[in-house]
């Protein structure tokens, strides 16, 4: 017995000191939201807590050692490069890159923002493939960190959406509608003209679109319809889109490669919401060598929406100085050049040539209907929520 | 004196560590839902409340709950009558099979659905070459009929288990005993089986209904975009729309809802009569006799082959079949036998969806598993012993808060989770812990209904005679409690190895891109075009769906020295 009496007095310290430390690793634990600056100001959970991780990046040097430095760039599923060209960027800057591709533009964009614009370091090092339509959500959200790469001087102004180059433009490209000539032919349909031949019932289920919430084509072309019809008659097309059975795809995968008759998917729509440059695709990936191309685009007056794509280096990124040399790498003319034939949409450097087949098979237009960035900012959410309310609820 | 106070530090300590835990990881994203909801509706109004937004996905997921759980007990309450009352040839099998849904992450079995019913599935595949059509002519995917179908099929081993039981176990004194007194057969069921039965089905009932009001998994990869029930919402709320605090409403209705639900079955589960109605043994299972048994048998049995192995089955063969053409892959496909998707699975092809292809993912979710099992046994441990030794009204409490996470559901665990830990030092660093942490929560009701039991069925006096041969309280838990436990022990570790292994809803809102779990993978790879994508989201499926099963397996016939009776029975299944 006696000799029991001093360990219990010692079991009992350890349980105290026990005690003790739960209780500090709890109160560290929950400090990050007790500090100061962080409950102050604004609720919003995102700006909130950004405030502790800004100090994030102080321009790391890039050693030049032997093991090559990681890059990772975030874009969406349609993104492709040629193999060479990569590979040239990583033995001249000793580097390895990454592409995660993460849904269509809109879901990969709101899910950056949510989980890793917060975080001490972000997902990615670039963004590649944010465009006019959803550009303002993401400045919004402060995701990117403005670069002014030097080739810049050389685009268009046109296209320089940002004017604190937090983005810089990379491609351009025209959203409108395409028709699977062979099933028209077939079926001795004449093709819709305008947005409202559409809603004829003689087009009932032919047509596949994208969900603006999460598909950039898919918001183009809603602004497009905006943009022509105005909001008002723009609701009542929809609606009869609606009741003409319109197919819903998330993203623009899903509509082109699944539900669409004149793609290798073999779908059943003979109409997709895609670009007007898709036709040369078709035409040059197709099996047998054909005179034209077995689809076509409807670019007539009212029915395209001018999409300019952009990439941005992802704030607090530890790669800075290699981030910069990749979004010159976009902005380089042997990129630019390759563009055309890998993702099918326009370069933005005037001097980069345009593959021949390519300028001769995209039909010619001049007209197209955009937006003022400010007129999309303001509005981009509510129509988008309206149109989800109107189409899916 | 001194005694009593040392077992109240004893038990406080005990209490310290599971309280804790369930304060920061449970309570504080659920107060981070509600402050989120309700500083936007300071700082800006209800510009964000939408009243459609909110009544259509409410008024689905009753909707659908009802229809499935009407359809389910269908099916179930034949099929429990039929695996209880009647010996057939492959009857094992067979309950083996109906048992196995039970256990299958969702994104398998939308995957196993997709494969069966789909665009491109083997009902489709063969209508279309027998009538030599076109296009498929079967489209329910996407539609209502196959969220009700996958629900039915995951939802029926529920009432088989715990009709079934019953129904085993009902006395048949009781129903010759109305013969006696001259009760027609009808009136015999009708009267004397049936108020016995009628407990468990309503508690079969209602867990039913709260797993289809809850689903998740099932209704976004099955129901496509026109379809959400207040989970899917949720999440469609976070990542399409992007609105938060509209998100957070629909969290907090979908609480409400499910723990009145919970509170619901509880009081119709619970209903208790007499133990003599109840046999102890269960030899009443006999050989169909007349055409009518017969008919019945036959029919039951075709009918639950087509509802539980088909899926599975389609699954797996589909895997290994090319059909049609990869994704920008043109020419001529060589269709047949295959196992490229598999071995795609190890190739890290640069343009793949994810950051380190397939493999990483394999490797993730193992990883994951692997610490979820260790946080969730050893939370749920110290809170089983914490309550055993408690007092009893006090132990109810906390039991019951421990309970809490099952009717939360894990896509609000998901958005609270995003909403509190998405600073440092959580995000720091490439590891996410946040996610087996989440995964635990989801495993801990689990743990604690496996070790309660167990802990309780430990005679104190055993403990009692190895104190006074002089064993340390260290010694006596070592001793004598954990060889006791170690069956409880290692099933609970097999739950948590599966439900980490499955889970998709909280998955979906905490794996990033760099650090997918394998049923994101899946439903990634699902939902991309062409033929490469779905074959690889096939293979993963099938290769989780053997995971999972061989690991139920292990936990059906683990025979360890300890408790005795299968601690897999009624009691934590009523909790899933």
């Amino acid at each position: 017995m006696y000799e029991v009496q001093p360990m219990r007095i010692m079991k009992k310290n350890v349980r105290v000191i026990f005690v003790l430390m739960i209780i500090l690793a709890l109160l560290t634990a929950c400090n990050p939201e007790t500090a100061p600056g962080r409950t102050e100001g604004s609720d919003d959970f995102l700006n909130q807590s950004r405030g502790s991780c800004v100090s994030g990046y102080a321009g790391q040097p890039t050693n030049a050692t032997t093991k090559p430095q990681q890059l990772t760039v975030m874009t969406h599923d349609s993104f492709s490069v040629s193999r060479d060209l990569i590979i040239a960027f990583e033995t001249a800057n000793n580097a390895t890159i990454t592409f995660i591709k993460s849904g269509d533009t809109g879901s990969a964009l709101n899910r950056l923002i949510l989980t890793s614009a917060t975080s001490e370091q972000p997902e990615a090092d670039v963004f590649y493939g944010i465009d006019n339509t959803f550009l303002s959500r993401a400045l919004d959200h402060q995701l990117f960190d403005p670069y002014q790469p030097a080739t810049l001087k050389k685009i268009p102004e046109v296209f320089k959406l940002d004017q604190h180059f937090n983005v810089v433009p990379i491609n351009y490209a025209d959203v409108c509608i395409n028709y699977d000539k062979a099933w028209f032919d077939e079926h001795d349909l004449p093709i819709p003209q305008t947005l409202n031949d559409l809603i004829n019932p003689i087009y009932k289920g032919l047509l596949v679109i994208e969900n603006p919430a999460t598909s950039s084509p898919g918001l183009c072309f809603l602004m497009a319809t905006i943009a022509e019809l105005k909001e008002d008659t723009a609701r009542n097309f929809w609606i009869s889109l609606k009741e003409n059975d319109v197919v819903i795809a998330s993203d623009w995968e899903t509509a082109y490669y699944t539900h669409f008759s004149g793609s290798s998917g073999k779908g059943h729509c003979p109409m997709v919401v895609s670009y007007a440059t898709s036709p040369a695709a078709e035409w040059i990936y197709a099996e047998t060598q054909l005179d034209e191309s077995p689809t076509g685009s409807i670019v007539e007056p009212g029915m395209v929406w001018r999409q300019i794509e952009c990439a941005g280096i992802l704030k607090n990124t530890p790669n800075r100085a290699l981030a910069e040399l990749f979004i010159d790498f976009l902005l380089s003319k042997a990129f630019q050049e390759d563009i055309p034939l890998q993702m099918f949409v326009y370069p933005v450097l005037p001097e980069a040539a345009l593959p021949p087949e390519f300028e001769l098979l995209t039909q010619a237009h001049d007209s197209y209907n955009t937006m003022n960035p400010s007129e999309i900012a303001e509005n981009r959410d509510r129509w988008v929520n309206d149109w989800t309310e109107w189409m899916l609820d | 004196m001194s005694d009593s106070k040392r077992s109240k530090l004893n038990i406080f300590l005990l209490w310290l560590i599971p309280i804790s835990f369930m304060l920061l990881f449970f309570c504080r994203p659920l107060l981070a839902i509600i402050r989120i909801v309700f500083s936007s509706r300071f700082s800006q109004g209800w510009a964000f409340f939408s009243w459609s937004q909110l009544t259509r996905p409410l008024f689905f997921s009753f909707q659908q709950a009802f229809l499935s759980t009407c359809l389910t007990l269908l099916v179930g309450l034949p099929a429990a009558f039929l695996f209880a009352r009647y010996d057939f040839p492959a009857r094992k099998m067979l309950r083996a099979f109906s048992l196995i849904p039970f256990i299958l992450p969702t994104v398998v079995v939308a995957a196993a659905f997709n494969t069966l019913i789909g665009p491109r599935g083997w009902i489709n595949l063969l209508l279309m070459h027998l009538f030599n059509l076109s296009t498929p002519p079967l489209s329910i995917l996407n539609k209502l009929p196959a969220i009700l179908l996958a629900h039915v099929f995951y939802n029926t081993s529920i009432v088989i288990r715990i009709v079934g039981q019953r129904l085993e176990r009902l006395n048949p004194n009781l129903i010759e005993a109305a013969y006696v007194l001259h009760a027609s057969p009808f009136q015999a069921w009708r009267s004397v089986a049936l108020p016995l039965l009628i407990p468990s089905i309503g508690g079969a009932a209602m867990l039913a209904f709260l797993f289809n009001f809850t689903s998740f998994g099932v209704v976004l990869m099955l129901g496509g975009p026109g379809y959400a029930t207040l989970e899917v919402a949720i999440y469609k709320q976070v990542f399409d729309r992007f609105n938060l605090p509209m998100a957070g409403v629909l969290a907090i209705v979908q609480l409400l809802v499910t723990w009145l639900i919970a509170i619901v079955q509880n009081r119709v589960g619970y209903t208790r009569f007499g133990n003599n109605s109840m046999a102890q043994v269960s030899p009443f299972r006999h050989r169909p006799k007349g055409r009518l048994e017969k008919t019945f048998v036959i029919m039951m049995c075709i009918l639950l082959v087509l509802l539980f192995v088909m899926p599975l089955l389609s699954l797996t063969a589909r895997s290994f079949v090319t059909l049609d053409a990869a994704r920008g892959e043109r020419g001529n496909v060589k269709t047949g036998f295959t196992f490229r998707y598999y071995t795609e699975l190890f190739r890290n092809r640069r343009d793949s969806i994810f950051y380190a292809g397939p493999l990483a993912a394999i490797q993730h979710s193992l990883l994951y598993s692997f610490i979820t099992m260790i946080i969730a046994t050893v939370i749920g441990l110290l809170a089983s012993y914490a309550i055993a030794d408690s007092r009893k009204r006090f132990s109810r409490i906390i039991e019951s808060l421990f309970m809490l996470p099952l009717g939360a559901g894990s896509v609000i665990l998901g958005l609270g989770f995003l909403l509190t830990f998405n600073h440092a030092p959580w995000t720091s660093g490439s590891f996410p812990i946040i996610l087996p942490i989440a995964h635990a929560l989801i495993a801990l009701p689990f743990v604690v209904r496996t070790m309660l039991p167990a802990i309780k069925s430990i005679p104190q006096n055993l403990r009692d005679a190895a104190s006074v041969m002089g064993a340390s309280p260290w010694r006596v838990r070592r001793e004598v409690d954990f060889p006791i436990l170690t069956r409880a022990l290692m099933v609970s570790l097999a739950f948590c190895f599966t439900i980490s292994l499955g889970e998709f809803g909280a998955s979906g809102f905490l794996a990033n891109a760099s650090t997918p779990t394998v049923p994101i993978a899946i439903f990634r790879y699902l939902s991309q075009p062409g033929a490469l994508n779905y074959g690889q989201a096939l293979a993963m499926s099938t290769l989780l769906m053997i995971t999972s099963v061989a690991g139920s397996f292990f936990i059906e016939h683990l025979r360890l020295p300890g408790k005795t009776g299968s601690p897999t029975s009624m009691k934590h299944l009523t909790g899933k």
